[in-house]
């Protein structure tokens, strides 16, 4: 480890705790996520990962059974959005700017669906994701994808973010 | 054309409608609180109106081949505009470029203003 990195504070991941596993705070204040089943798997600094349940549903090409592209979109989108979520110190409106997703290969069927996405760079006012999916392992992803978020964008009112506040304040 | 949409369990999921109208194929997609993103905005999810621009160029490529095996997403790129509150947006592709293995396709949606788009996307797709 450099040494410079050893006198660095611990940095503060404000809203980490809210979004863990047993806190679904995001997603469960997230209705699209609730109906697709979306589940916080892990959150750390700066990063997330989400799990998709496999269903019938979702199939995009019925002839191979594999899931459609935007399923995943989404998946990585909201994967994304928890990244950023915990690499802010405090918390600010997180808005999607561009997202590029690359299709490596069909997702296997049957299979629960994993994203994990990582914060890289953070500026005041835009936050860069890179993240990948996977079915079996996360060292075989079928996708891979590059985003960014802008901070601030918007001041809402929502229950999560009310959710948020409270727990900030005890 | 809607078959193929009946065809397609994702399309079903989303309760995407086709509609043929003067200037080609539109695709519409009715709002529902079970696709809010933001539930304060509200907005619809990012990740649906992704998958929503990606389903536009699927159905576009379609309805250019007829049938056939489903053209196989590379890569797809959005950009989002504005949030899309509670109403149903609408989409169109653009195929820019049909070759023999690839096609490139532009998608653009808008809600109740075509000039004022809220998310647009960029596909390529491998055919065959």
């Amino acid at each position: 480890m450099p040494a410079d990195e050893s006198s660095t504070p611990p940095r503060r991941y404000a809203l980490q705790s809210l979004f863990g596993p047993a806190q679904d705070g995001m997603t469960m204040h997230t209705p699209h996520a609730v109906h697709l089943g979306i589940r916080v798997v892990e959150t750390g600094p700066a990063f997330g990962v989400c799990a998709l349940p496999f269903r019938e549903e979702l199939i995009g090409d019925p002839r191979r059974r594999v899931i459609f592209g935007g399923a995943i979109t989404t998946l990585i989108d909201h994967a994304s959005g928890l990244a950023v979520a915990c690499a802010v110190e405090e918390l600010r409106a997180i808005a999607t700017i561009d997202l590029r997703v690359d299709y490596l290969r069909a997702a296997e069927p049957d299979l629960e669906l994993y994203a994990r996405s990582d914060c890289y760079r953070l500026t005041r006012n835009v936050a860069f994701v890179r993240a990948v999916a996977w079915e079996r392992s996360a060292a075989d992803p079928f996708a891979s994808a590059l985003g960014t978020f802008m901070l601030g964008a918007n001041r809402t009112n929502s229950s999560y973010e009310r959710l948020v506040r409270g727990k900030s304040s005890q | 054309m809607n078959r193929i949409v009946d065809a397609i369990p994702y399309a079903r999921f989303l309760g995407v409608e086709v509609e043929r109208t003067d200037g080609g194929l539109e695709c519409v997609l009715p709002f529902r609180q079970e696709l809010v993103g933001n539930a304060a905005l509200p907005a619809v999810h990012g990740g649906v109106l992704g998958a929503f621009l990606e389903l536009t160029a699927l159905l576009r490529l379609l309805d250019e081949s007829g049938s056939g095996p489903v053209p196989k997403p590379i890569t797809f790129s959005i950009d989002y505009l504005r949030s899309a509150g509670p109403s149903a947006t609408r989409a169109r592709a653009e195929i820019f470029k049909l070759g023999r293995r690839i096609a490139n396709v532009r998608v653009v949606a808008w809600q109740d203003d075509r000039n004022r788009p809220v998310v647009a996307g960029n596909g390529k797709f491998l055919l065959s």
